[in-house]
Parts: C-alpha cells; sequence; structure tokens
C-alpha cells in the first residue's frame, strides 16, 4: 500500500476511534441529561459550563476507587471479562463507511481514500459476528465472580444475545436479497435516492432490526442481564473502579456503533436528500477535489447526525418503557420477531421477483388493517366507576 | 366513598391485536416522554436562588426587645419546657436598679443558650412564650456550621439588635406584638 494512502487511512482510523470514544463518553453525560429532561428535572449541572465536565469527573472518582477482585473469583476471567466487552465493542466500528472519500494529489498521482476503517465486502457478517463475541464478555465476566446473582446475570445476556441475533440477522437479510451484496458501503451507496432509503423499502424490517437491537446492547426494555430490581447489577454486580467503569463504557459504544449500523443500513448512511444537486454544485464551484471533499465533510456530519438521533433516541425509549419480563422477551423474540422476519424475507423475495421493492408494506398494512378491525370489534370499556360522589 | 375521583378501575380482559402489537402503546408513551422533554422545568437553583418561603417559615431563633429596645424574656424557663429536643437551657437573674432600660421585667435571663444541632425548629417554644420573647425568623436562616463549638448559640447571637428589628412580612401584625392572640396570626 503507498504510503499517503497508509497515512491518511491511518488519520481516518484514529480519528474515528477518537470520536466514537468520545461520543461514547458524552453519551454518559447525555444519558444523565435526557433521563433528567424527560423526567422535568435539569440533571447534572455543576461541573464546569452546563456540567460539561461531568463525564471527567465521573472517570476520575471511577479510577480512584478500590479495584476490589473478590477472593473466590477466577482472577484472569474476572480481568478478562471486561477487557474483552470494550475490545469487542471498539472493534465493530470499523467496516462502518463514515463518508464518501477523501481526493488529493501526492507526487501527481490522485489518490480515493474512502473515509472507512476498512472496506471489506464481508462488512455485515464482520459485525454480525464481533457483535456476537461481545456477549463473551459479559458471559465471562458474569461467571468469573462467583456470586450467583453475577451468573444469573450473565446466563440471561447469553440467552437473551442469542435469541435476539437470530432475529437481527434474518430482519438484515432482506436488505441483501435487495443490494446483492454484504458490504456496508454498497448497501449504503445503493439508498442514494431518499425513498429508496431501506426504512421505506424495509419499514417491518426496520422496526424488527431496531427492536433487536436494543436487546443486543442491553438496553431498556431488554436490560435483564443487569435489571437492578431482580439482580442487585446483574453480571457486573462483583465489579468496582475502572472495570465497572469499562462495562458500563462499552455498552455506550455498543449503543454508539449500532446508532451507526442502523444509520448506514435503514437510513442512507451519509446520503441525505438532494445530496446530489449539493455536490454537483459544490465541485462545480470549488474544483472537482476541493469540492469532493467538502461534500464528503458534509456526508460525515449528516451521517453523525444520524447517529446522534438514535443515541438520543435509544436514551428516549429507555426513560419510557419499563423493563420486560423474562418470559415476555423471549416470548418476543422467538414467537414474534423470528416468524414476523422470515415472512418479511418471503414476501420481499415475491416482490423482488417482479422488481417491486416495497413489497414489505403489505405486511404492515395487513397488520395494520387486522388490528384496527381487533380494536373495533372488542367490547366497548365496560368498566364503569363503582359510584360516582 | 372516592377521595379524587381519579382512581382507575383495572380489569384484565384480554388484549385485543392492537394492544398486542405494543407499538401504539409504545408510540403513545414516547409521545408523553417528549412533551415532557420540553417542558419549563420547576427547579431552583438552590444556592444562588432562594424561593421566599412565606412568613411562616420557621428560621433562625430571635430574642425580641420591645419598643423601648428592653430584653422581653424574663426567664420563666416554659420555652425550655415546652422544647421536645431539650435544646434550650438558662440561666435566671435578678434585676438590678438601674438596669431597667436592659430589662422589661424584674428577673432575666443572664444566660440563654440554644444547641443549633438538637433543636428541630418546631416552633413549640414560641407558641409557649408568655411574653412574646422568642420568634423563628422566617427571613433567616440558621448557617451551617462545620465545628462543634459553633453550635450552641448565646444570648450574642440570639438577642435581636436594635438596627436590625425583626417584622414578620405582614403588615397587620405588630412589629412586636402585644397580644397574646397576635402571636401565631400571620395569614
Amino acid at each position: 500500500m503507498a504510503l499517503p494512502i497508509l497515512l491518511t487511512k491511518g488519520l481516518i482510523i484514529l480519528v474515528i476511534f477518537g470520536i466514537s470514544l468520545l461520543i461514547a463518553t458524552y453519551s454518559t453525560y447525555a444519558e444523565r441529561k435526557v433521563a433528567a429532561f424527560l423526567q422535568d428535572r435539569i440533571g447534572p449541572n455543576r461541573a464546569g459550563p452546563w456540567g460539561l465536565l461531568q463525564p471527567i469527573a465521573d472517570a476520575g472518582k471511577l479510577f480512584f476507587k478500590e479495584d476490589f477482585i473478590p477472593s473466590q473469583a477466577s482472577k484472569w476471567l474476572f480481568i478478562l471479562g471486561p477487557s474483552l466487552a470494550m475490545f469487542t465493542a471498539l472493534m465493530s466500528s470499523a467496516v462502518i463507511p463514515f463518508g464518501d472519500s477523501i481526493r488529493f494529489a501526492w507526487d501527481n498521482v490522485n489518490y480515493d481514500v474512502k473515509v472507512q476503517g476498512i472496506e471489506i465486502n464481508i462488512g455485515v457478517l464482520y459485525i454480525f459476528g464481533v457483535v456476537s463475541l461481545g456477549v463473551y464478555g459479559v458471559m465471562v465476566g458474569g461467571w468469573a465472580s462467583n456470586n450467583k446473582f453475577s451468573l444469573l446475570g450473565a446466563i440471561r445476556a447469553a440467552s437473551q444475545n442469542i435469541s435476539y441475533e437470530i432475529a437481527l440477522g434474518l430482519s438484515i437479510i432482506t436488505i441483501l436479497m435487495m443490494t446483492g451484496s454484504l458490504s456496508v458501503r454498497h448497501i449504503v451507496d445503493q439508498q442514494a435516492t431518499f425513498f429508496e432509503w431501506n426504512v421505506f423499502t424495509q419499514p417491518l424490517g426496520f422496526i424488527v432490526f431496531l427492536t433487536c437491537s436494543f436487546a443486543e446492547c442491553n438496553r431498556t426494555p431488554f436490560d435483564l442481564p443487569e435489571c437492578e430490581t431482580e439482580l442487585i447489577g446483574g453480571y457486573h454486580t462483583e465489579y468496582s473502579s475502572m472495570k465497572l467503569g469499562l462495562y458500563l463504557f462499552s455498552e455506550y459504544i455498543n449503543m454508539f456503533v449500532s446508532s451507526a449500523f442502523i444509520s448506514a443500513l435503514y437510513f442512507g448512511g451519509f446520503h441525505y436528500p438532494f445530496m446530489n444537486e449539493v455536490n454537483g454544485a459544490l465541485e462545480n464551484s470549488m474544483g472537482a477535489v476541493t469540492g469532493h471533499n467538502l461534500a464528503t465533510a458534509i456526508g460525515f456530519i449528516v451521517f453523525f447526525g444520524k447517529i446522534l438521533f438514535f443515541i438520543f433516541f435509544f436514551m428516549w425509549v429507555r426513560w419510557t418503557l419499563p423493563r420486560f419480563r423474562y418470559d415476555q422477551l423471549m416470548n418476543l423474540g422467538w414467537k414474534i420477531f423470528i416468524p414476523l422476519s422470515i415472512l418479511n424475507v418471503v414476501v420481499t423475495g415475491a416482490g423482488l421477483l417482479y422488481d417491486f421493492k416495497y413489497s414489505s408494506w403489505l405486511i404492515v398494512v395487513v397488520m395494520v388493517v387486522m388490528a384496527v378491525m381487533s380494536q373495533a370489534k372488542a367490547p366497548k370499556q365496560q368498566v364503569v366507576p363503582q359510584r360516582t360522589v | 366513598m372516592q377521595l379524587t375521583n381519579r382512581a382507575k378501575q383495572v380489569s384484565n380482559k384480554e388484549m385485543t391485536l392492537a394492544e398486542k402489537m405494543y407499538l401504539p402503546a409504545v408510540v403513545g408513551g414516547l409521545a408523553i416522554t417528549i412533551k415532557h422533554f420540553f417542558r419549563k422545568k420547576p427547579t431552583i437553583q438552590y444556592p444562588e436562588v432562594k424561593k421566599y418561603l412565606g412568613p411562616i417559615y420557621r428560621g433562625h431563633h430571635v430574642l425580641k426587645r420591645d419598643e423601648q429596645g428592653r430584653e422581653r424574656c424574663t426567664a420563666c424557663g416554659l420555652c425550655a419546657v415546652a422544647c421536645p429536643a431539650e435544646a434550650i437551657s438558662m440561666v435566671a437573674a435578678e434585676r438590678k436598679k438601674g438596669e431597667e432600660a436592659l430589662y422589661r421585667e424584674e428577673k432575666y435571663a443572664a444566660v440563654y443558650e440554644i444547641n443549633m444541632l438538637r433543636c428541630i425548629f418546631c416552633g413549640l417554644c414560641e407558641e409557649a412564650c408568655p411574653k412574646q420573647a422568642v420568634y423563628l425568623r422566617h427571613d433567616r436562616m440558621v448557617p451551617v456550621f462545620l465545628e462543634r463549638d459553633e453550635v450552641i448559640y448565646g444570648k450574642d447571637r440570639l438577642v435581636e439588635s436594635l438596627d436590625d428589628r425583626y417584622i414578620r412580612k405582614n403588615s397587620e401584625v405588630a412589629t412586636t406584638p402585644t397580644e397574646p392572640s397576635l402571636t401565631r396570626s400571620t395569614t
């Protein structure tokens, strides 16, 4: 590989790494702020202006806490757990295309470097592989703690992630069928026009994928592995200091990566409406190289806007919905999402035979009609107040 | 008999398909929470902003003087008896000749101490006092203390100073109430 490409790639990787760490750091702050605002409170506002230094204060506090390892715990696995969680969380953002490409000339050679960690033709598979490795962090940590609550949390995490990974994979298959490629960049490039964003062609797949990614990130309403009311802290009951910090931090990185993945797969990645017109105008007025790079920068910002919206959405849902019961969780995963996504695959496939992309809407329409009919047929609320005073 | 008429009768009837899909309810819930997101927050930034707590707030104790600047307290000890936390103690003394401008009655409190760690700011001393001598002022709080020897407040910090007379907000209540019926009427 030529040196300039190597340098730019290295720079891009460093920038993406730094940004994802920064976003994960400030997600902790945003989580508390959003929670506060949704509950008519103000949230942290003492550390720095608007409480902006709060994450640093939190991290400092975690670093200075006692780093405790239970005497009966398996020491190496206990340390391996959070490291594994953090490692897999950071790895998965490598294949996500954050922008189009950077063009520049060096020694009279024109380079065109993609704004992405690495472009591989099995990007989606790679993400799935890394995400399914992520559960080992939780599993190993919970098991090594030698604590019943931790083990219960770890087992819950494992079975939940395995159950929802199936529906997650099945809901994506429709996109793969339409794109004919496993490369995330190809999938993004296919959504160049606004109405071909996969959220419009695959509304059902989007809902299933979104819900499953909540479950994969262990976020409310599916945060059963760490539900405080039943399991104290779940898999991280025995963890303290920065090991606990790494677990919590990896959760936020996972949230960031799945937001990025959702935006890339369903919301057109770095595309936005009228992008071609804007790009054309920029390249005409500022030259092919500068204009293109500027257009890439705009796409990069748009993509991060989408990511931030989904991070906000994760938090919004967290402070809206109560936690599911474990049997409800399993029922939802196995009895609803998996059959639904298989049906979605069949219907989409049938539509694709006739070159019709929007056939997934058929299921949505049928479901809405059935819901409305059942609502109409249902007996009206016969419940009356016992007595009016 | 219902107190509020807001109680809802629950039923465990079969859910309709729309309800089983969760999504309408989820969207409804999201709409409710986002409404709260943009609502004005009722928080008061406490140390910077202080709210007026009304004329009946029970704060810092004050030993009143009368219109002529004489201490009203006669060291009868009824406040100490009434105090549920046993925070008040005093030593009585007889008024000497020539001290008539200082003390209103022939007996006065030479020492009057309130232990602010014990005090629960219930205001029973104020109610018990037959001379309208002790009040809990509504406009001042007992400051935070950091040392143990700051805890017991003596007469130096309790007796009202003449250039800083305590007046309850309500103009109808006299500055130094004389009638017993006026002591609690601050509405």
